[in-house]
């Protein structure tokens, strides 16, 4: 047995090793290295400098005029569970039940997923994959009064692997919670404008903000039950997958688009004492330096989304990453869908020509958005001993015009190609 | 000749002042870039070049590491229409309906377009019928009346929507907030109505016709319904045709040659890479977006070399948007035919100009930077294709509608503006709201507390 699993790492050694030399590597943690070479082995970075020299046998990429990149983590999708979003059968995200903590995302992602191949295809190695759509503005798949509070597990993919346990770079990345809002004006998909009194919204949002409570407050008696071993105490799946949050091992993933959502949700973390990872955040207000001075950790909305209020500056979303980089703020990008999930980089290239500084995009594509969800000791940036999770591109990634020549997931060469690339090849040859 | 920083150009220019853009990078949309000026007047470009004579008591512009392009041209936009007012989805032919009724000169998607630099755009109906309503071109006036938005010398045009739009009226049950199933429910319906449509059409065509070289003594009552298919048939009016997949187009095209008419465009055209030899066989333009895909099931065959294939063969191609958020970086979303598929930039800044005012008959007008069309014209602090690409200034008919710096240091001033209004609220709200925390936050308060306006 002990020969055979040997023989198996040997194998992947001599098909993952790799020298990649004359880039220009961008380590995101450090300094720019001009023509410079990276080692790969056994799926590491074992090397980077510029004077490397390939060991025998070694795969040598010559990556003349190309930039060498951390790979980019899209920090919100539902890859792996929504295929075509309007096709229902073809969805596992929004599960029922007001609390279940206990769903987990990452058993039901398909490894087969077209998503997984369209994202890397533009240098993305991992996503975020959400239990439950995050939308806004009330549209489709927009969470809905009496839709689940406790929404499930968040799962890490790295994007290449043959199954999801192969994909999963960390299996419960974040417990996703919906906060209420208080609500007048709801708008749907059929259905149009429905409207309620004010007190109506207000009461509603009263009531599942108590609820939230009592929940964690129940979640606190089980974990004292447990701990204290009492004699009639019943195992409870529900109470069980709460255990991580109260621990502060498993963050909070709470979408907080406007100033009362985010002050809610600090109020919230530090009271029930758990880790918090605000989601979406949109119109922060004044909550601003206490999202910087508690050091919590942001998802930003979408730079190209549309200002939340027709009287917000036409660009408050392109600068909204600028502001949070300002004031200190550790802050991540993200799609929050599958669709564009693609176009992470260009998100950050918006943010960047409204105010962001180059290299805080870069933290923000990588590095920040593995240590917000612990995986910053195994990548996110190019160092060695780290997972070689990185791609190479012709020009500034940022720049829409740019291409993506390589990428590498664990030091493996994934393909580039998809359902996409094969139909533009069948149909550029259709006489 | 007066000289003014970019800084310092008052606030509006007036429309009918000389002025000379100098020393930019020019993109005119019709040939490679070149360092050089433009100079427009009364609203007209009057000279592009190199070197252009500055007619005296002009306005310049220093344009010394600034781009210039056309403005930008969205061929698909549902923005600036009141309310739900973008599909009268009641009948499966609605040709009697007009966007021009339900413009809304006040929605701040006309600034925001603005700002992202587009200058024109084609406000069409909703896709729910097969065929829909009329259409609307439109500057980006922000600040004016509706009428003041309608673009002159546009051209007319209609709706046309194929796929799982129109028929999905023919599949909605009471669970899903539908009443009664409307015909069509499948595509071979959707055929169906306008096969039907544009018979009835021909009909009226020809009693207009008998009537009028005195064959039948009675003119035939006037239909509002057939009157625009009727000018479809003569060429008059065209038609921007919704459609996802290749099968659905092939019909359409098949079906306006039974009638004797020609399609201006497909929109959307996901697979129009896969009939590009059909479409410029019909004569029909493709215009959709760069790289939308996977959000329902007709567009799981949507690819972003959708436009550099549908260029490489032929096709008179555009990239629009259907969205507000989107319409603001159309030339971004140019720039990714060249990141798909390898598009030159000129080809790609043509997707955005020049091409869409071409698929809407309105190239003699707009769309790209030449002597006598209209001074639609975008300054830039990047090179337009690049995602760092920021709009200074928009001129439109040569009247200066955005600028960047007016824009910012009038923040402080609306900021205040506002508070005001806020503050005036308080004031104003019920006694009860007053004692005891922030206003409006009891229940039974009347209307959304001041403070969630705020925030």
């Amino acid at each position: 047995m002990k020969g055979l699993i040997l023989l198996v790492v040997t194998l992947a050694s001599a098909q993952d090793s790799y020298l990649v030399r004359n880039a220009t590597i961008h380590p995101v943690t450090g300094p720019e290295i001009l023509n410079g070479s990276l080692l790969i082995e056994n799926g590491k970075i074992t090397g980077i400098g510029t004077k490397l020299a390939a060991p025998k046998g070694m795969k040598v990429v010559d990556a003349k005029g190309l930039h060498a990149w951390p790979g980019m983590i899209n920090c919100a999708t539902q890859i792996g569970l929504s295929e075509v979003s309007s096709v229902r059968e073809t969805n596992d995200t929004n599960e029922i039940g007001e609390f279940i903590p206990q769903v987990r995302a990452i058993v039901a992602v398909n490894p087969e997923t077209e998503h997984i191949l369209v994202a890397r295809a533009n240098g993305l190695t991992a996503v975020l994959t959400l239990p439950a759509a995050i939308a806004v503005g009330g549209g489709p798949g927009a969470p809905a009064a009496g839709q689940s509070i406790v929404r499930g597990q968040a799962a890490m993919l790295r994007l290449d692997g043959w199954t999801w346990e192969d994909l999963a770079m960390s299996q419960s990345a974040g417990m996703l919670v919906r906060f209420p809002a208080i609500q007048t004006v709801t708008f749907g998909f059929p259905g149009g404008r429905t409207e309620v009194p004010y007190a109506e919204a207000k009461r509603r949002y009263d009531a599942e903000m108590r609820k939230i409570d009592e929940f964690f407050e129940k979640a606190r008696r089980y974990l004292q039950a447990k701990a204290a071993g009492t004699a009639n105490f019943l195992p409870d799946m529900q109470l069980e997958a709460m255990l991580p949050v109260l621990a502060g091992k498993t963050p909070l993933l709470i979408p907080a688009q406007r100033e009362r959502g985010v002050r809610e949700a600090i109020d919230f973390a530090e009271k029930h004492k758990v880790k918090l990872v605000l989601m979406d955040v949109r119109k922060p207000g004044a909550q601003l330096a206490r999202i910087a001075e508690k050091k919590i950790p942001v998802i930003v909305g979408q730079p190209t989304d549309l200002p939340m209020d027709d009287d917000d500056a036409y660009d408050a979303a392109y600068s909204l990453p600028g502001e949070l980089y300002k004031a200190g703020v550790k802050f991540a990008f993200a799609t929050y869908d599958n669709q564009f999930a693609r176009n992470l980089p260009f998100e950050a290239g918006f943010a960047v020509a409204y105010g962001l500084p180059m290299e805080a995009a870069w933290k923000a594509l990588t590095i920040n958005a593995a240590e917000i969800f612990g995986l910053g000791a195994s990548t996110g940036s190019l160092e060695v001993g780290k997972s070689a999770d990185l791609f190479l591109s012709d020009g500034d990634p940022l720049e829409v015009k740019s291409q993506v020549k390589m990428v590498f997931i664990q030091g493996r060469n994934v393909s580039l190609e998809n359902r996409q690339t094969r139909l533009y090849q069948k149909y550029m040859g259709r006489p | 000749m007066k000289r003014c920083s970019l800084l310092f150009i008052s606030s509006v220019l007036a429309a009918q002042e000389a002025t000379v853009i100098q020393n930019a990078m020019v993109y005119t949309a019709t040939k490679p870039a070149f360092v050089g000026s433009v100079a427009f007047t009364g609203g007209k470009i009057t000279a592009v070049g190199e070197k252009v004579v500055v007619p005296p008591g002009a306005r310049v512009i220093d344009g010394t590491g600034l781009h210039v392009s056309p403005g930008i041209i969205d061929s698909h936009s549902h923005i600036a229409v009141a309310g739900f007012g973008v599909n009268e989805g009641s009948v499966s032919v609605s040709s009697m309906v007009q966007i021009r009724d339900v413009l809304d000169a006040e929605d701040v998607a006309i600034y925001r377009a603005l700002a992202g630099g587009v200058t024109t755009a084609n406000i069409l109906h909703g896709s729910a019928n097969a065929i829909g309503g009329n259409n609307q071109l439109i500057k980006m006036r922000w600040g004016q009346t509706a009428a003041g938005l309608l673009m002159e010398g546009g051209t007319n045009s209609i709706k046309f929507a194929l796929g799982e739009n129109p028929k999905r009226q023919g599949n909605v049950t009471p669970q899903q907030g539908g009443g009664v199933a409307r015909y069509p429910a499948t595509r071979m319906g959707v055929e169906d109505i306008y096969r039907q449509a544009f018979t009835e059409a021909r009909a009226y065509q020809r009693a207009i016709a008998d009537f009028k070289a005195g064959k039948t003594m009675m003119a035939p009552r006037r239909d509002l319904k057939l009157e625009p298919l009727v000018e479809v048939l003569e060429g008059k009016r065209l038609v921007h045709c919704h459609a996802y997949r290749s099968d659905e187009m092939l019909m359409m095209m098949r079906v306006a040659e039974e009638f004797g008419f020609r399609l201006a465009t497909f929109q959307h055209v996901q697979e129009g890479y896969k009939i590009a030899k059909e479409m410029v066989q019909h004569g029909v333009a493709g215009a959709g977006f760069s790289d939308w895909w996977s959000y329902k099931m007709e567009v799981v065959d949507g690819i972003p070399y959708n436009m550099t294939i549908m260029t490489k063969k032929g096709v008179l191609t555009g990239v629009n948007s259907d969205d507000a958020g989107l319409m603001r970086r159309l030339n971004t979303e140019a720039a990714k035919s060249i990141r798909y598929g390898g598009l030159t930039e000129e080809q790609a800044l043509a997707l955005v100009t020049i091409n869409p005012a071409k698929q809407m008959k309105v190239d003699n007008l707009i769309g790209s930077i030449e002597p006598g069309k209209s001074a639609d014209l975008v300054i830039w602090n990047k090179p337009p294709l690049s995602s760092y690409a920021v709009a200074q200034k928009v001129f439109i008919d040569g009247t200066l509608y955005f600028d960047r710096d007016k824009d910012m240091s009038d923040r402080g001033r609306r900021a205040a503006a506002k508070k005001a209004i806020e503050d005036q609220l308080k004031l104003e709200a019920p006694p009860e709201q007053k004692k005891g925390g922030p206003p409006g936050r009891q229940p039974g308060s009347r209307g959304p507390a001041t403070e969630e306006i705020a925030q």
